[in-house]
């Protein structure tokens, strides 16, 4: 039982990182590098679009996406009953 | 009160905290010595990994390097801060789960190898040398700048304060100075970036500064002022960048998978209680980092602006003190070509070859002259890029107290930064080599001690490279990167997410990224400079992101040796499966 509940822990774990690196790497390599000439048609009040994210947006995601983490793992921690309250 | 006496109060001041600090929190055990007891609260530690990650090179050099490459300089501001994502995804919260001292222990054990341990302690050394090495010369730099003692001076003292603190109070002393250095140095970037985007564009936060109008009624955008001012100048546009995507990708993912392979990053959260604490902890650090972070390409436009106001068609004679007192230092430097006494400030460089040489006489308006020939272009300006930072706040007429302000910042980016490498270094040598290798039987009171001769010896080398710098060394730091990206981001990654994971697959796996990386990089730095050039790189990858190349060569070498190799004993992959979970509960 406790051995299945890890695996299946484990799971949930990897597909929430998946879906967060994916988004990682868009706001940056894609974003911020090579769709930059791209996006910098768009206009983000004085920034050009794609050099806001690689000079300031990606930074913003990058800080969200660890609390969004650690916030998910936290209530995937309980609901395995892995928790370490 | 002058700029000079007011940076001697706010350095005296400063260093003053520090040591207090470090008296209050003496370590008494190995484990407060090496990880701080394991229980600082996730937001301290936050700072302290904020303080310790951001190195003279974040705090003087970066905006700097923005100022003048635009858009290029985004390299260094995602790969420095999405490694932070990498880490706290992928690394932190199964390290802590593991709960040893080091980085080496992980590998050695996890790898149940010795050798595999000693390659590992042989790459923190090095890694954490060539970066300590740069930071000792940054204090002996603000020193000689700001406090007009020598050098050599500057780095004594820088010494002496790093030795009262890491060697008295290990982890522990460390991690709470750094706390302390953290608001000193945010603080300091803070203060004269919000002044400056007042004064620029009306709003008060840098970050919004930058994407703001100007002030001067015009309804202009500051970067669209700034990208015509460039191009009227026949300067590269401030948002388009010059270097090749391929290039700028290779360039960001080592700067990232290696922040995540440092080791006195990662350390920093085995000093947290729990295993939620560490993923929330590394939230926290990137929060403190990015305040920086996203303040620093403001402070690089502001500063680009500032300059070409200030100094294109300016007459020599009326310069003010502080374009004097940097072209004295050896930083800026000015050929009139055009004998008419103006300065003109255009694209290209100005000089042949681009760094100035002074002949120690002085021309006709009281310049002084150079052995430089002439380049093809008509700028006549030569600006060293690290001056940015330190001499913005003067060009922006500031008061003396933000320009006393900066210098106290700049160093304690430089000491908090040394003493976590410092750290790293001594517990690689006490607690992997002594303990764990050539001496298991010694006590922990022993242990102790030699940790403390540990840090003490490798501050006196670190000391000694700040004074006699090898030529090399400003070359190697930015290396650093690539070799951790190419080193350690594969072998723990590995070991943590695929169970079948041996220990021949991370030796050979280490070595051959290592190897590649460092070959790579001392060819086009050392052996053939010539050819450092992306018609000679492969595929158009320059040195700097060449460590992502040789990651990519360890992830591919490891998997195929680990084919053809037995798998990992029981307790290893037993060992796998439990850092993997936060905590188990008696089966349930």
């Amino acid at each position: 039982m406790s051995e299945k509940n890890n695996h299946a822990y484990w799971q949930a774990n990897l597909r929430l990182m998946l879906v967060l690196l994916v988004i990682w790497f868009s706001v940056s390599f894609l974003a911020g590098i090579i769709f930059v000439d791209f996006l910098n048609q768009f206009r983000l009040y004085g920034y050009k679009l794609g050099f806001w994210f690689s000079q300031q947006g990606a930074i913003y995601f990058f800080v969200l996406l660890i609390f969004v983490y650690a916030w998910r793992m936290n209530v995937l921690d309980k609901k395995f009953g892995v928790s370490e309250e | 009160m002058s700029a000079q006496l007011l940076t001697y109060l706010f350095v005296g001041a400063s260093f003053t905290l520090y040591i207090g600090i470090a008296i209050w929190s003496r370590s008494s055990s190995t484990k407060e010595f090496y990880v701080a007891g394991g229980h600082v609260h996730p937001v301290a530690n936050g700072a302290a990994t904020a303080a310790d990650w951001m190195s003279a090179a974040s705090f003087l050099s970066m905006a700097g390097i923005i100022a003048f490459e635009g858009a290029d300089g985004a390299r260094y501001l995602m790969g420095w801060t999405g490694g932070y994502v990498l880490l706290a995804l992928l690394l932190a919260p199964y390290l802590r789960k593991f709960s040893k001292f080091t980085v080496p222990d992980f590998v050695g054990d996890r790898y149940y190898s010795q050798a595999a341990r000693l390659v590992a302690v042989v790459c923190v050394i090095f890694i954490s040398f060539t970066y300590v090495a740069g930071q000792m010369r940054g204090v002996g730099i603000v020193f000689s700048r700001f406090l007009e003692v020598d050098i050599n001076t500057g780095v004594l003292i820088g010494m002496g304060i790093v030795f009262f603190y890491a060697v008295l109070g290990g982890m522990k002393g460390i991690t709470y100075t750094q706390v302390a250095q953290y608001c000193v140095l945010i603080f300091a970037y803070l203060v004269p970036a919000i002044y400056i985007s007042i004064a620029l564009t009306g709003n008060p936060l840098p970050m919004f500064g930058l994407g703001s109008t100007m002030v001067d009624g015009s309804g202009v955008y500051l970067l669209d002022k700034l990208d015509g001012l460039t191009t009227e100048l026949g300067m590269a546009a401030f948002t388009s960048g010059n270097k090749s995507t391929i290039d700028m990708v290779f360039i960001t993912a080592a700067l990232m998978a290696g922040t995540a392979g440092l080791p006195h990053v990662i350390v920093r959260f085995f000093t947290v209680p729990k295993v939620r604490d560490a993923r929330i902890s590394a939230g926290y650090a990137l929060v403190f980092i990015a305040l920086l972070y996203t303040t620093a390409p403001a402070v690089a436009a502001f500063a680009r602006i500032n300059i070409i106001n200030n100094v294109d068609g300016m007459t020599y004679k009326d310069a003010p003190s502080w374009f004097s007192k940097w072209e004295d230092s050896g930083l800026i430097a000015w050929r009139d070509k055009n004998e008419d006494g103006v300065v003109q400030y255009r694209g290209g460089n100005a000089l042949q070859p681009a760094k100035p040489a002074f002949t120690g006489e002085r021309g006709s308006s009281g310049e002084r002259l150079l052995e430089n020939s002439h380049s093809a272009g008509e700028n006549e300006l030569y600006i060293d890029r690290d001056i940015i930072v330190l001499a913005h706040p003067e060009i922006a007429q500031l008061p003396n107290w933000v320009i006393a302000l900066v210098a106290a910042g700049g160093l304690a980016a430089a000491l908090s930064t040394a003493a976590g490498l410092l750290l790293v270094i001594s517990s690689a040598i006490s607690h992997d080599l002594l303990k764990k290798t050539f001496k298991p039987d010694i006590t922990e009171r022993q242990e102790l001690l030699f940790a403390r001769i540990a840090a003490a010896v490798a501050i006196v080398i670190a000391g000694l490279f700040g004074i006699y710098p090898p030529g090399f060394v400003a070359e190697v730091v930015a290396f650093a990167f690539g070799l951790a990206a190419a080193s350690f981001f594969p072998v723990l990654l590995l070991g943590i997410f695929y169970k079948r994971m041996n220990k021949e697959a991370a030796i050979t796996g280490m070595i051959t990224g290592l190897v590649f990386t460092f070959s790579y990089i001392a060819y086009f730095k050392f052996i053939s400079p010539a050819d450092n050039n992306p018609d000679h790189w492969w595929f158009g990858i320059s040195p700097e992101g060449i460590g992502t190349l040789g990651m990519l060569a360890n992830f591919v070498v490891s998997l195929v040796v680990c084919r053809f190799t037995p798998p990992p004993p029981a307790e290893v992959q037993a060992l796998v499966e439990s850092i993997r979970v936060p905590s188990q509960k008696t089966s349930s």
